[in-house]
Formats: structure tokens, C-alpha cells, sequence
């Protein structure tokens, strides 16, 4: 049965539950509801919740849980002694999966595969013709596992509906059997809510346990296979696919704050200025469509930025700095990174800012105006001291989209991990190499591949503490004037 | 020794500030109708009158602070020992160097106190070395009656002190550039009676050196400091003259309504 | 000015400088002050023609990818060629792959130009075919399959040029460039432009590029967004099925019935900081949760889906929360004081009330996640897909690309011709964001309150 027929099931029998739970407590007060704990439309929710979302969640559960015990199955069934050289199970139950899949399409389109299974070449040539192309001929394990994958996959969804279906109606019968006029359907349904309410919430919490589990757990295994004091001291990044690698974070955090250096030198004046010049002097008409304007630098998806580097200022600094000067010759580099990020993080800079030297009282500004300040001083030597904090916290918070920023840097900055001064050579940052690394072919279990997650706990670490540090700052400066 | 305070006698006739059909807009909204006034030397002058009346704006026109407002607009001739105010020549922050003003919350800047008092003689380039700005924020700070409180802490943040203690700090500020007149829009209004009190003293110290003009809602206040009062209502200035005479014996009936506690 | 006779008003001053003349001292401080404010405006200025400037270089690379060369020509199906069984069997005619198509195209361009009378100069007849893109044989074969009637007639058809052909209009490929070119010559070229003349080649609108799927990396002209699209919308569901009732839920509970203790200030500082994690993290979740743990499909729009609502989740709840904050207390009270529980009083009363501004968070929230491509690329929807995915909700787990991702997909190809195609599919993009934040634009002034 397929999942949106399943979906519809659950719903008619939701609606079911409502109007049978509705009908039964008022057939029980012979129709006169004040006889009724609470009103009836009551009866019919608690009823109907209790009969899908049980369901509901056992279905996504099952769904993200099944092909763990599946494959748990199917990977014993793999012949060590057929493992082609270099190639761990892992990588074999890859192509488990995709031979599975390419049968499931063919069955689908209502061709008989069994005969498929008997014979490698006969299947070969088939998934070829239904687009999955297989490198080699499978051997008889992996088709025994394929097999047994496609058979655990239907037992297991014909399992999931049975369970799914059987879990719906006891939720019926269970809600219906409940019903009598003085049961509290009111505080029921509204318990029931409070629990999705509370779980709703959670999400956000399981989120980062997600995030921090799952950088720590690979990143620990990196660890055990490559010496973390290597990884966070040496300066040279060479991985290699045959092992020998060099993985040293070095090069490439010098490559992300530099990067991000320039990027805060290009926004900080500039979105600073700009939000001085919009609090302080602007007229009201200027600033309702200058703000917006600004803004929209900050809604334009980072891979438009990243384009733009590539294609235009990359280019341009090439062929009118870079070769001119003798610098270098490629158009990837910091300065192109760093230039266009520049100008995506303006508006952090400038939006922040502006509301924090909004939120300065106007009471100060009167106070050095009164006393003969031009509104530049008044700026200089009161606003913008008062605002400091405040403004230091935007700052910090630009400097953290920067380090995380990946698009711009990966499509403008380069990918030589290096240490060099030259802002016109190309270099690569921590977020380009952990791109590279999970994307590459190589083996999921090597060092090469794990190190990325290793990179990836670095950058959350550093963003996160420059986050903390920068909502704190901003926190305590909004107390200091409300 | 307030009774004493009310009979002191207008002691100097020199004139510094002096309004003609002073008129002040906001937008077409006429905030400020006719307003005749003289502000002399070495007087305290109050401005009384109901919330609403216009005292503050017109208080604020005299150091030209209206002009961070766009929509106001003031018409009419208001002149500092004989130059107008208003002439298109006029740069506003000369002007406020010579009319300084202390306003009604206390507002020292997020700077120590020391820097908070060198403010207004740093920007306007008054001394040429540190020991003349010590000299100036140490006698100020002794005029402001706030020397001995804070002679140990003069690092310490502004925005630290105590509310009285911050106003006199402000008034200390405003000072420190030796204006020749010292505008201030109800400067206790924020202030504990103990605070208040500490002010008004001060006040009446500083009549001494500076022509003062407070914009006041108490009558007590008004009666208690100045020699001259100016009673304003609806953007009318409805009487003006000697302290004495206006809570005594109002020419106005409206002075009096107000006085009684009728209006206000 | 400054006389000093002792009944003078000024005479006490008689050092001062009169108001109506400016010292050195203000002057100077004026001048400064004008600089200030220039910096000011400079700053603006400046940030303005960045945003200018990107948008000039983008619109300017990616509008001619809405327009493309064609070639117009009648071809003559022939059945002895396409339907060696004579029966229109299905399967016979599958049998007949694209080669033998291509074959009937380029012989069908030769006649075309031998009917106009065009001199095609030294051409050989492969480097003729080769001025047909290597997609038309498999339109045309797809065409015919699916309405076998068409064989043995002759039918106009209008195929794509070739990529390098279209190049040459479009700017990006020259005469120089041609010699040095071996897909192409510059007597390609020249035939082009007098093929243009007779009408048989032109420039048109093409809508392919918005329903065509991928193409592969030598064959830029027919590379489209169709699949690409379906992707970005499979995944904008999952995300506004999922993240705006979570959304709404963890909103309403924070702020309507959390304790404040220790736990829930947890969970709003946890929220505040989710937010600001960089989205290459995210990515980095989804490929070790749910694809190495829960073995999730690569590439399916479901992962790509849970990984967007997941990091949509807290641009939706701060909005969201700030909106149910703008809703006054005294309307709860109001609710309360006559006997509706604190669930009804939300449900009646506050949500509908804060509904404008928690629509206008989930619109941009969904539009940043539709903008949104680094975490994408490491749970592999940067893979190559030319199939479209199948209807929802069993559709969500086949392969599909998304926009962002194709974009970037297109960046990293070998030809030319793909950057015009990645600034196209940019404004597309950009279109998209444009629609979705003109809604919420207009949910906000519409609905707009003001307490």
C-alpha cells in the first residue's frame, strides 16, 4: 500500500473517530448537552487525535528507523572473500541499494524481475536501460542481498501498514470507549495538545543534541584514526586517497579568517557609515527606501553571491589588480571572496547597528547638542561610545556569518589550502573543504572523508562562541536602555 | 531664609536676551503666539504655566535647539546682546557654546565624570593643555556643589552616580563652557525633594556668574528661585514681571486662576 | 561690535566674538562635519551600486538563457527507418534509438539548405549534423514515440542549434574563437548566419528551459530547470508542512505557557543560537543523520526537506513568537474573564490575531530555505538528475535537483555555455523570492496593527 493511500486511511478514520466520539456522547445525554462535561465537538477531537497521530508517528518513525535494520540484514549476507580490492561492505551495500532500487523502478513499471535476479548480465543490461548503470556485473552475494533487501523492504512496509492501521483503530476503539458524559473531553484534547505543544519545542533542542552528536561521534572517530595534535597544529593540507594524508586545520583557518577579515574591512566601514547616516541625518522619505534597499543585500541567496564572484569580480580584479600588479593570475582568490562577502554581510552590519543607535536616547544627543556639539561630535564622541557595545555584538555576529559562509567561498576563493600573504592567490577555507571532503568519492570510513566532520565541529565551535559572546553583548546593551 | 530668598531684589538691569513678536510653528500647528520677553543678566527668570502652554518650546528657541525638529519654524526676533539669534549667519553651535542648556531628566553621557565635564571645552577648544582642563572641570564641579562627592572618582562612569548628583553633574557640563546665559527645562522635575532641594541651592548660587532662565511646573519652585517670573498659557505669554509681584498680586486674572490652583 | 562702555549689555563679554561671524575654531568644525556626513553618504552610495552592480552582472549574464537558437525544418519521417517491423509495435519502435533520428535530422538540414539554395561552402556533412544540438534526436524520437501516427509523414520541426551555434548569438562565440574551437568552425558560423537569413534559424523564447530537465556537459543549449523546480517545491512543502506547525507549536508554547525557569531560558537562548549556525552545519547533520544513520535516500527531496525545516524552524518561531508578544494581554484576559480555557483563548483570540506576522516569518523563512545550497550539496542533491520525481508523498524519496543546487551544479561544468544558463536559473530564482516576499509585503501592510 503506498504511503498516500496509508495517509488517507488514517485521516477517513480520524473523521470517523470524530463523528462516531461526537455521536456517542450526545446519543448517551439523549441529546441534551449540558448533560455533557464539556461540548461535544470535544468528544470527536480527543477521539480523532488519539486515532492518527499514534499512527502518524509510528509511521515516521518506522519510516526513519526501517532501513537501519534492513540493511543490518542484508550487509551479512555480503561474501567477505567476493569484496573487490580496496572496497569495504559499506561501499558494496551501496550498490545493494541501487540495484534494489533500479528493480523496484522496473517492477513498478510492471516488468517481471525475477528472472532478472538469476542472471548478473541480464540484470546489468536491464537497470542500464532503466537508467542505473552498474560499473560491474553484481556477484551472487550482492544479488542474495539484494534480494533479501527487497524482500525485508516489502515484509517491512506491508509490516508498517498492518502496525500503523492496528496502532489507528485501538486508538479509535480506545477513545470511544472512554466516552461518558462526565468524561473530561475538554482537558483531554487540551492535554493532548500540551503534550505536541511541549514536543513541538523539543524539536529545536533535538536539533543541537542532532548537531553536536553527530559532529562529535565522527569526529572522534577521526580522531582515533589521524592525531588530533597534527590535525589542530600542523600547516600542511594534503589529503590523498591512497592514506598518507596530511590534514592539518592550519592553511585553512588562515584561509577562513583572512577571508573573513577582508569581508569585515569592506562591511564594517561601510554598513556603519551607512547606519549612522540613516539614524542620525537621513529624512524620514530617505530612510523608507534606502533601509529596504540595503536589506535586500541580505535576502539575496548566497549563491548569487557566489556566481557573481565567479563570473564577474573574480575576473575583474584578475585582469585589473591582480596581473597588472604582478600578483598572481588567478581570478579565485581571498580578495575576491573576501570583497563580494563583504558585501553580503553590509546589511548585518548596517540593520543592527542602525537599531542600536536608534535605541541610544535622544536625551544624550539633546545633552551635546545643547552644549554646542556639531551632530558629527555628537556622533563621534557620544552616539556611536553609547552604541558601542551594541555595535561591537553586530560586528561579532557579521564576523560569524562570514567564518560559516560556504557558497561564496567555494565558488570564489579557490580550493589550495596554503599559507600565504598574497590576498590575490588563491586559498580555501574550512567550510570549502568540508564541502570537498564529503563530496568526493572517497570511502566514508577513511580519514579523508571524516576529517570534514572534525572541520565542521571546528566552525561550529568558533561560530557559536562568537554567537554567545555577540547575544550577550547585545542583551546586556538593550537592558542598559529600556 | 526662603522669605528672604523671595524679597531679593532684581539686581542688575543689563539685558541679554531680549524676544519681539516671537512666533513659533509646528507645521501649521501655531505653538507660540506673540512672546515679549527679557531675559537679564544675573536673574533667575521662571517660566510657569499649565503642561501643554509652550514654555519648554519657547525655552528651547532661545539656544536654537528647535532646529533638530524639521517642522518647526520660528518667526519673529529673539537676539543675544542685540544680534539676532535667528540671522541665516548664525551657526547654532556658537550659539549654544554661549547658551548652554540643562534638561529636565538628567542625561550625563556613558563617559567618566572627568570626561563628561571636559565635553563642552574639548569640542570648543577652550584650553591648551591638560592642567587648564583640570583647573576647569575641578571649578566647575565645585560650582555644580558636586566637587566633594566625587573629587576620588573622577574615572568613575557619569551614568553612575545618584539622580541629584547626576544633575548637578549636568549642570557642571553645561557650565564648563562658560555660557552667559543657562537655560533649564525642569531640571528637578526628575528629582527627589532632598535632590530638588540640593538643585534650587545651586541655582541660586550660579545666579552670580550666569543669567539663568528655568522652565518650572511648580509654583513653589518658581517662587522659591527667581526674581522674575513669566506666566504662559495656551502659547500666550499672559504676564511677565518681578517674582514677587506676579505670585502676590497678579495683574492677569488668568495668573491668578493659575496661582490658586484654578487652572494648570 | 565689541565697544566697551560700561552701560554697554555687552560689556561683560567684550572678549566674545560676535554670533553673526564664524571663528577659525567653527569653521573648521564644520568643515569637518561636512566630511562626516559625505562619509555617510558615501557609504550608502556605495552599497547601493554593489547591490546594483550584482544585479546589472547577473541580469545581464542570465537573460539570453530564456531565448535560444532554433532550427526550423520539415522532416520526413521515414517508416523504413523507424519502424523496421511495419507494425507501429511499441516495442519495434523503441528499437529505433537516436542515432538513427540524428541521421534523419541532418539529412532533413541538408535538403532544407539544398531547398533554399544556401551555399554551404566547405562544410562536410557530419560537421553540418554537428550544427543540430545532440538533444533534438531524442525530442523528436520521444515526439514520434509517443504518437506513432507521425511516421511516414513529413512533419515541421523545430529543433535546438547547437550550443556553440547559439553561443555565436549570444555573444560568447566568435570567429576567432571558432578556429580554435573543434565542436565548431567558423564555417559553421558562417553557414549559421546565412541560415539565419532564410529564416530557417532564429532566435526564440524558450520555455524549455523552465520545463527541460538537466542536460549533460556538452549539451548547454538543452539544459533546463524542469527538474530542478519540482525539487525546490517538493522540498518547500516538506518545509511548510512541517516547520510551520512545529514552528507555530514550540512558538506558542514558549510563549504562551512555559514555566520561565532554567529549562525554557535554555531552549530560547538554544533557539537564538540554532539560528545563527552556519547552514553548512545543517548539512553536515542531514548526511549523518538521515542519510549514514536512518539511511535515507541521497538526493531525495525529503532529506533536503527535513534538512531546510530544520534550520527554518527558528527564523520561524522568532517571528512568530514576536508576533503572539504584539498581541495585547488584554485580550486574553478578555477570553479568560469569560470562561474559555487558556488553549481556546489562543486558539480563538490570539493566533488568528498574530496569524499576518507569523505568515509573513514562515514566507521569508521559506524563502531564505528556498535560497539555501551548501547544505544541500553534502546529502548529495548535487548528483546528476535527468528524471522527474513522482507524484507526493512517495515522490519526496526519488532523486530530484534543486535550484540553488543546479545553479551551483552548472558553475562547476566544463562549457561555457552553462554560466549563461547557472545567471539564468538565477533569475529565476530570484523571481521565486521576489513573489514570495512581495506576499509577505503584502500580509504585513494589509494586516498590519497597531496596538
Amino acid at each position: 500500500m503506498s504511503l498516500g493511500l496509508l495517509s488517507i486511511i488514517l485521516l477517513v478514520l480520524a473523521v470517523a473517530g470524530y463523528v462516531l466520539g461526537r455521536r456517542k456522547a450526545v446519543s448517551q445525554v439523549e441529546g441534551d448537552i449540558r448533560k455533557l462535561h464539556s461540548l461535544p465537538p470535544f468528544y470527536g477531537r480527543i477521539t480523532a487525535l488519539l486515532t492518527a497521530v499514534p499512527a502518524f508517528f509510528l509511521i515516521a518513525a518506522w519510516l526513519l528507523a526501517q532501513p537501519l535494520f534492513l540493511e543490518n540484514k542484508a550487509i551479512s549476507l555480503i561474501n567477505p572473500a567476493e569484496l573487490p580490492a580496496g572496497k569495504s561492505a559499506q561501499l558494496v551495500m551501496a550498490d545493494v541499494r541501487r540495484v534494489a532500487a533500479g528493480l523496484n523502478m522496473l517492477a513498478a513499471r510492471g516488468e517481471d524481475v525475477t528472472p532478472l535476479l538469476a542472471s548478473p548480465s541480464a540484470l546489468k543490461t536491464a537497470l542500464n536501460g532503466a537508467g542505473v548503470v552498474l560499473e560491474t556485473e553484481p556477484t551472487p552475494s550482492t544479488l542474495a542481498a539484494t534480494a533479501a533487501l527487497r524482500d525485508a523492504g516489502k515484509t517491512s512496509r506491508l509490516a508498517m501498514t498492518i502496525a500503523a492501521l492496528v496502532l489507528a483503530v485501538a486508538g479509535l476503539a480506545f477513545g470511544l470507549s472512554r466516552i461518558n458524559p462526565e468524561y473530561r473531553a475538554r482537558n483531554a484534547t487540551e492535554q493532548f495538545a500540551m503534550w505536541l505543544l511541549i514536543g513541538s519545542s523539543l524539536v529545536a533542542v533535538l536539533t543541537t543534541v542532532g548537531i553536536v552528536a553527530s559532529l562529535l561521534f565522527e569526529s572522534i572517530h577521526f580522531f582515533q584514526l589521524y592525531p588530533i595534535s597534527d590535525f589542530l597544529f600542523s600547516a600542511t593540507w594534503t589529503p590523498k586517497f591512497g592514506g598518507g594524508s596530511s590534514l592539518g586545520i592550519l592553511p585553512l583557518l588562515w584561509g577562513t579568517l583572512y577571508v573573513s577579515a577582508i569581508a569585515l574591512v569592506v562591511a564594517v566601514p561601510i554598513g556603519l557609515m551607512s547606519a549612522i547616516y540613516l539614524a542620525e541625518y537621513a529624512s524620514k522619505a530617505t530612510r523608507a527606501w534606502v533601509k529596504p534597499a540595503i536589506e535586500i543585500l541580505a535576502g539575496i541567496p548566497t549563491i548569487v553571491y557566489g556566481l557573481f564572484a565567479l563570473v564577474t569580480v573574480g575576473p575583474l580584479l584578475r585582469d585589473y589588480f591582480a596581473q597588472p600588479l604582478g600578483l598572481g593570475n588567478s581570478s579565485s582568490s581571498v580578495m575576491t571572496a573576501g570583497l563580494v562577502m563583504g558585501i553580503m554581510v553590509i546589511p548585518f552590519v548596517s540593520s543592527l547597528s542602525d537599531d542600536i543607535i536608534n535605541a541610544v536616547p535622544q536625551s544624550l544627543r539633546d545633552g551635546s547638542l545643547g552644549l554646542g556639539a556639531t551632530p558629527s561630535e555628537t556622533i563621534k564622541q557620544v552616539v556611536v561610545p553609547a552604541a558601542l557595545p551594541g555595535i561591537v555584538g553586530a560586528v561579532l555576529l557579521a564576523a560569524s556569518r562570514a567564518i560559516g559562509e560556504t557558497m561564496i567561498v567555494v565558488m570564489g576563493a579557490g580550493a589550495a589550502a596554503q599559507l600565504s600573504l598574497n590576498p590575490f592567490e588563491a586559498m580555501t577555507t574550512v567550510t570549502v573543504k568540508i564541502v570537498s571532503q564529503l563530496t568526493g568519492d572517497t570511502e566514508f570510513a577513511s580519514p579523508e572523508t571524516l576529517v570534514a566532520f572534525a572541520l565542521g565541529l571546528t566552525l561550529f565551535c568558533l561560530t557559536l562562541a562568537l554567537n554567545i559572546v555577540a547575544l550577550v553583548i547585545v542583551r546586556k546593551y538593550r537592558e542598559q536602555y529600556e | 531664609m526662603k522669605d528672604q530668598r523671595l524679597e531679593t531684589r532684581v539686581d542688575t538691569q543689563t539685558i541679554k536676551i531680549e524676544a519681539r513678536k516671537a512666533q513659533v510653528y509646528y507645521g501649521t500647528n501655531h505653538a507660540i503666539k506673540d512672546v515679549d520677553v527679557d531675559i537679564m543678566d544675573k536673574t533667575v527668570t521662571a517660566f510657569i504655566g499649565p503642561s501643554g502652554c509652550g514654555k519648554s518650546t519657547f525655552l528651547r528657541c532661545l539656544n536654537r535647539m528647535n532646529d533638530t525638529i524639521p517642522s518647526c519654524r520660528v518667526e519673529g526676533s529673539i537676539t543675544l546682546e542685540g544680534e539676532s539669534i535667528y540671522d541665516p549667519r548664525v551657526d547654532p553651535v556658537q550659539l549654544r557654546a554661549r547658551i548652554g542648556m540643562v534638561f529636565q531628566k538628567p542625561n550625563p553621557f556613558p563617559k567618566s565624570i572627568y570626561d563628561n565635564v571636559a565635553y563642552g571645552p574639548k569640542i570648543h577648544g577652550l584650553t591648551r593643555n591638560k592642567a587648564e582642563l583640570d583647573a576647569i572641570v575641578e571649578s566647575c564641579l565645585r560650582k555644580a556643589a558636586l566637587w566633594n562627592e566625587v573629587q576620588d572618582r573622577l574615572n568613575a562612569p557619569g551614568t553612575g552616580l545618584s539622580g541629584g548628583q547626576q544633575q548637578r553633574l549636568c549642570i557642571a557640563r553645561a557650565i564648563a563652557t562658560s555660557p552667559e546665559v543657562l537655560l533649564m527645562d525642569e531640571p528637578c522635575s526628575a528629582l527627589d525633594p532632598i535632590a530638588t532641594a540640593q538643585v534650587e541651592e545651586l541655582i541660586d548660587e550660579l545666579r552670580s556668574q550666569f543669567s539663568v532662565v528655568i522652565v518650572t511646573h511648580s509654583m513653589q519652585q518658581a517662587a522659591r528661585v527667581s526674581q522674575r517670573t513669566a506666566f504662559f498659557h495656551l502659547g500666550n505669554l499672559v504676564e511677565f514681571g518681578e517674582t514677587g509681584q506676579i505670585f502676590t498680586n497678579p495683574k492677569d486674572p488668568r495668573t491668578e486662576s493659575y496661582i490658586s490652583g484654578r487652572i494648570g | 561690535m565689541t565697544a566697551s562702555a560700561p552701560l554697554n549689555p555687552r560689556a561683560h563679554h567684550d572678549t566674545r566674538a560676535s554670533l553673526l561671524v564664524q571663528d577659525p575654531r567653527t569653521k573648521a568644525r564644520n568643515a569637518t562635519e561636512k566630511r562626516f556626513r559625505a562619509y555617510g553618504l558615501s557609504a550608502i552610495v556605495l552599497a547601493l551600486l554593489a547591490l546594483v552592480w550584482l544585479l546589472i552582472s547577473i541580469f545581464g549574464n542570465g537573460l539570453p538563457a530564456f531565448k535560444q537558437s532554433f532550427i526550423t525544418m520539415p522532416v520526413t519521417l521515414d517508416a523504413a527507418l523507424l519502424d523496421k517491423g511495419g507494425k507501429r509495435d511499441p516495442a519495434d519502435l523503441a528499437k529505433a534509438t537516436t542515432i538513427a533520428y540524428g541521421k534523419l535530422l541532418a539529412s532533413a538540414l541538408q535538403a532544407e539548405i539544398a531547398a533554399k539554395g544556401i551555399d554551404i561552402g566547405a562544410i562536410k556533412p557530419k560537421d553540418l549534423a554537428k550544427m543540430i544540438s545532440e538533444e533534438s534526436p531524442a525530442t523528436l524520437r520521444n515526439r514520434v514515440l509517443a504518437d506513432p501516427a507521425l511516421i511516414g509523414t513529413t512533419v515541421q520541426v523545430t529543433v535546438l542549434a547547437s550550443g556553440r551555434i547559439d553561443g555565436y548569438y549570444k555573444g560568447r562565440v566568435t570567429m576567432e574563437s571558432a578556429a580554435l574551437d573543434k565542436n565548431t568552425s567558423p564555417e559553421q558560423l558562417a553557414l549559421a548566419d546565412k541560415l539565419k537569413t532564410a529564416g530557417v534559424l532564429s532566435m526564440q523564447v524558450n520555455p524549455g528551459f523552465l520545463t527541460m530537465p538537466d542536460a549533460s556537459d556538452k549539451r548547454p543549449e538543452a539544459a533546463g530547470l524542469g527538474v530542478a523546480i519540482m525539487g525546490s517545491i517538493y522540498m518547500m512543502l516538506v518545509v511548510l508542512v512541517l516547520a510551520l506547525p512545529i514552528g507555530v507549536a514550540a512558538s506558542v508554547y514558549l510563549e504562551e505557557f512555559a514555566p520561565k525557569n532554567k529549562i525554557t531560558d535554555l531552549i530560547e537562548v538554544n533557539i537564538a543560537n540554532l539560528a545563527a549556525v552556519p547552514s553548512i552545519v545543517y548539512g553536515i547533520l542531514g548526511l549523518s543523520i538521515f542519510i549514514n544513520f536512518a539511511g535515507l535516500p541521497q538526493s531525495a527531496p525529503i532529506v533536503g526537506g527535513l534538512v531546510l525545516t530544520l534550520m527554518t524552524l527558528p527564523r520561524i518561531i522568532i517571528p512568530t513568537r514576536a508576533a503572539l508578544k504584539a498581541v495585547p494581554p488584554s485580550i486574553r484576559d478578555a477570553a479568560l474573564g469569560v470562561g474559555a480555557s487558556r488553549l481556546q483563548t489562543i486558539t480563538h483570540h490570539v493566533l488568528p490575531l498574530a496569524m499576518p506576522g507569523i505568515l509573513t516569518g514562515t514566507i521569508i523563512g521559506l524563502a531564505q530555505a528556498l535560497g539555501e545550497t551548501a547544505p544541500l550539496l553534502l546529502i548529495g542533491m548535487v548528483a546528476f538528475v535527468r528524471d522527474f520525481p513522482g507524484a507526493p508523498p512517495e515522490g519526496l524519496f526519488d532523486p530530484a535537483s534543486a535550484l540553488p543546487v543546479q545553479i551551483y551544479n552548472w558553475t562547476q561544468r566544463g562549457d561555457p555555455g552553462f554560466v549563461e544558463r547557472a545567471s539564468g536559473a538565477i533569475i529565476v530564482l530570484l523571481v521565486f523570492l521576489i513573489a514570495m516576499n512581495a506576499v509577505a509585503i503584502y500580509f504585513r501592510r494589509k494586516f498590519e496593527r497597531r496596538w
